[in-house]
């Protein structure tokens, strides 16, 4: 049997004590174990951010973070964004702006955005270029989700 | 069409709140009961004969639960030629072809069992170039090619590695020549590339006891996915279910049939079990249709004053080792072969060509990205030779309302000049402007032109259920995988009911339940799901006021709807509420008039024929969509890094039924087509594909997107709904053409193939000096 190990965290805002394979990925005990399936896999090598989560505070790309890393911390993930059915101005943004297609790389790239609105509160195209950089779109929404970001910085 | 009040308006997604709470449910995130999960031990040996597959050490692995091969499964499937087998039996055609799968408890546990299968080849000698490919002395990589099954429209020639060869011939080329006074020719090259969503393939299968299969798929088109299955597994249709989710991105590489029958015969095996196979990152790079690579050659003959007397275009294509999807792409790119051009004298011969890369399929713009640059090239040196302005090239020669393409058929609904116009008023055409620091500015601009390439009878159909308040149900087998089908879809039937889309559910498909739709493919569902969508509301409308007549007992005529009641024109105060109607409607007596109102409809294109087998003359498209791509660089010339300054895009949608989702999909497709022109190439190494991620394949992320302009032209579509004309796939076309020919005009030099990485401009440079 594979080693488990009893991690203690908050994610979206509440405390859980969870048992994590020693070995498996962020992502796969988000996905698998939390049953929070909006965190998306697109390359499990971190290339492409669509797995994108806040781990306190920080983005970091859930598939390259081991379960066992969460043990401790604050996690959150695109499902604790919205608060009572009411939508953060982000996603807001993100709707109003059109700022998506498929939607699949949309969980990660407005986890992404949303920690570079906090590190910085009004950024332009260059700054909203080179934090989102590692978010990969292939629709190509990048002009609107760039709106998006500054629009919603706006309000 | 003034009056229209939904269509032409930017109401939000309807996907909108699931897609940015992380509620939308794609495939892998659905809970389907219980699992077994699959993984498939791939070819070494790019061409070679399968001498032994050992499983023994994989069987007793703990977890695994079935292990299958080619001998034990040698069903064939394909849509246009079938080619293929789920798994390779007796020889493999690429490297990293399926030979065995594993089923198991786990995703681990069936990874583990595939590396302990044991495979031995007798490698072959293999094709790598469609060029060596078809010369008659080169190895046969289907022997049976003349056994295979075939849609009778393509043309192999068995014994050799032609999988299609598709002519044209129009007019006179001779005399197309001898008018001409001077002739231009020259090849070109476009390598492979890889569509990359960001999900990649996935697929589910389940066998349930009385004999039904089951399939969740991300698969573009469910329909054709049930098609497929049926034949190759002799399965009646009713005991094929396919269950379409959210998809993460097509772009082409979910078109058809790919890996949903790989897995049903150990779900036969496993009643009840759901198995599940997902595709990693470099899987889908290697295992999935590549963009076919072309090798081309173009003849151009052209009078003094810019005008083209005749064309001649021979185009070899890659097909790579199975071609049943492939051969129709070099058939598409065959009949309109004279990109958005009207040329009077022409002689096309394009050929399909096995070799041992990855297998060569759709992606967007099916052909015409690959064809068009030779075109669009062709005729920027045509304008240079003559001290020409290129724009007054392409308006000289570019199609009209009543041009003929390259199959004779007669394009109606066009203002290609209108679009070249706009994007080259963007880039202020004609003023050239100064680079910084040493570097070179120049302006480049690009037509194009696609219809949708589909067997003329691709038919389409739609069911819309009023319920009982009043707010209906759109069902139909279009799939959503980002174009915004369901938007455009319920603004159609919103337009055509008066029902608000807001009181409009519509979902993705279902076979069990939803309509047919032949493929979510070609820009054509705005125009073929959007017409029968009308037609089924037009239906459903009928209805309403049948009942409302006998209801208020008004003539039908001197009925008005206004969406929420119908009412007399004579009288309004006679009058019924939607609810009244729709609720099983009784008279006052008690007398029961009529119970649901379900409305249908349904489309099959009546403009479309046969294409003649010698001559290629016919009418292969449905409609014909226009636009042009106008870009400003600056190139320095030190390095050979090209920088997009302007970029403008112009499509002619006939109509936008939602002009902000249009727009995003005209930024969306020239995105794309920027990322190819400037860095998208699958490299092989004698078949064996080198970049197989994102590090090694580079794609356009935030960085390299410059600000877009974007146009949309509006030249209504005669028999499109509301005027509309699908758009998704064609901004992409003219990219690569339009920036190589800004890097022309800063540097004076060619370019006969792309991308233009800094490595190619830098060396086309200093091979000029």
């Amino acid at each position: 049997m594979r080693d488990k190990k009893i991690i203690k965290f908050t994610v979206n805002g509440n405390s859980e004590e969870r048992e994590a394979v020693v070995g498996e990925t962020l992502l796969k005990f988000i996905r698998d174990e939390l049953n929070l399936t909006g965190t998306k896999s697109g390359c499990e090598i971190g290339e492409c951010g669509a797995c994108t989560v806040l781990l306190d505070g920080k983005p970091v790309n859930s598939c390259l973070v081991l379960a066992v890393e969460l043990d401790g911390k604050d996690l959150l993930t695109i499902e604790g964004l919205s608060k009572n059915g009411e939508l953060d101005r982000l996603q807001q943004a993100f709707i109003d702006h059109a700022a998506f297609q498929c939607g699949y790389c949309t969980p990660g790239m407005i986890m992404a955005a949303r920690s570079l609105l906090e590190r910085n509160a009004n950024p332009n195209d260059d700054e909203i270029n080179e934090a989102l950089s590692g978010n990969l779109c292939r629709c190509g929404a990048y002009q609107e989700i760039r709106d998006a970001v500054k629009d919603s910085a706006k309000k | 069409m003034s009056d229209l009040k939904i269509v032409g308006t930017s109401v939000p997604r309807k996907d909108a709140m699931e897609k940015v709470t992380g509620a939308a449910e794609f495939i892998e995130d659905r809970y389907m009961g219980p699992m077994l999960y699959a993984k498939m031990k791939k070819s070494t040996v790019v061409h070679g004969r399968i001498l032994s597959i050992k499983t023994e050490k994989a069987e007793k692995h703990p977890g695994v639960k079935a292990i299958l091969t080619g001998k034990d499964y040698p069903n064939m499937i394909g849509l246009y030629l079938i080619d293929r087998t789920f798994l390779a039996v007796d020889k493999v055609r690429f490297w990293g072809e399926p030979v065995a799968v594993v089923a198991a408890t786990s995703e681990k546990a069936a990874a583990e069992a595939v590396d302990l299968i044991e495979v031995e080849y007798e490698e072959l000698p293999g094709v790598f170039d469609p060029r060596e490919g078809i010369k008659p002395d080169a190895p046969v990589i289907h022997e049976n090619l003349g056994n295979y099954e075939i849609v009778p429209i393509f043309y192999p020639t068995p014994g050799t590695n032609i999988a299609n060869h598709f002519k044209i011939r129009k007019g006179d080329i001779e005399k197309g020549f001898d008018q001409a006074d001077h002739v231009l020719e020259k090849e070109y090259y476009v390598p492979q590339m890889q569509h990359v969503p960001i999900e990649t393939h996935k697929a589910a299968v389940q066998w349930s006891p009385d004999g039904k299969l089951t399939v969740w798929s991300t698969a573009q088109s469910p329909n054709v996915v049930r098609q497929l299955l049926a034949k190759s597994l002799d399965l009646p249709m009713h005991k094929i279910r396919v269950i379409s989710s959210y998809i993460g991105g097509g772009f082409g590489c979910k078109a058809g049939a790919s890996i949903e029958g790989l897995l049903v015969p150990i779900a036969q095996k496993y009643p009840g079990h759901i198995i599940r196979i997902v595709f990693d990152r470099e899987e889908d790079m290697q295992g999935t249709f590549t963009r076919q690579a072309l090798f081309s050659k173009l003849r151009t003959g052209y009078t003094k004053d810019g005008r083209i007397t005749a064309l001649q275009y021979e185009m070899i294509w890659d097909g790579g080792a199975y071609t049943e999807y492939g051969v129709n792409i070099v058939r598409a790119a065959g009949y309109s072969s004279t990109g958005a051009y009207d040329i009077p004298n022409v002689k096309t011969d394009s050929y399909c060509v096995y070799t041992n890369n990855s297998i060569g399929g759709p992606v967007r713009g099916f052909g015409m990205c690959e064809m068009q640059w030779g075109i669009e090239r062709q005729i920027e040196e045509i304008a240079k030779q003559l001290e020409m302005d290129p724009l007054e090239v392409r308006l000289k020669n570019g199609m009209k309302r009543g041009s003929t393409t390259a199959s004779g058929q007669v394009v109606q609904d066009v203002d290609y000049e209108k679009c070249l116009k706009v994007v080259a008023d963007k880039i202020g055409w004609g003023k050239k402007e100064s680079g910084k620091d040493g570097k070179l500015r120049g302006k480049g601009i690009a037509g194009l032109v696609k219809c949708p390439a589909q067997p003329s009878n691709a038919a389409s159909s739609a069911i819309i259920r009023i319920n009982e308040d009043g707010t209906a149900h759109v069902m139909v087998g279009a799939t959503e995988m980002g174009q915004g089908m369901l938007t455009v879809i319920s603004q159609i039937a919103s337009e055509a009911l008066h029902i608000p889309v807001d009181k409009i559910d519509i979902k993705v498909p279902d076979t069990d339940f939803t309509p047919y739709e032949w493929q979510s493919v070609g820009s054509r569902i705005t125009y073929t799901c959007g017409t029968s969508v009308k037609r089924a509301a037009e239906d459903a409308l009928g209805q309403i006021y049948r009942i409302a007549a006998d209801l208020l007992e008004v003539p039908q005529e001197d009925l008005s709807y206004d969406g929420k009641k119908v009412y007399s024109t004579r009288d309004p105060d006679i009058k019924a509420t939607i609810r009244e109607i729709a609720d099983s409607c009784k008279k006052c007596t008690g007398e029961g008039i009529a119970g649901p109102i379900i409305g249908r409809g349904s489309f099959v294109p009546t403009n479309m024929t046969n294409l003649d087998p010698e001559t290629g003359q016919g009418n292969p498209g449905l409609f014909y969509c226009f636009g042009a791509t106008g870009v400003e660089v600056e190139v320095d010339p030190e390095t050979g890094v090209i920088e997009v300054i302007q970029l403008a895009s112009s499509i002619d949608a006939g109509k936008a039924i939602n002009p902000q989702l249009a727009k995003v999909q005209l930024h969306g497709g020239t995105i794309m087509g920027l990322s190819t022109a400037l860095y998208e190439e699958v490299r092989f190494d004698k078949g064996i594909m080198l970049n197989r991620n994102f590090t090694d394949y580079k794609i356009a992320t935030f960085d390299n997107v410059p600000h877009m302009d974007s146009f949309i032209v509006e030249t209504p579509e005669t028999k499109g709904p509301y005027g509309a004309r699908g758009i998704g796939e064609q901004p992409m076309i003219g990219v690569a053409p339009a920036v190589a020919n800004a890097v022309s005009d800063a540097l004076g030099v060619e370019f006969n193939s792309f991308p233009l990485t800094p490595e190619k401009v830098w060396r086309a440079l200093k091979d000029k000096k």
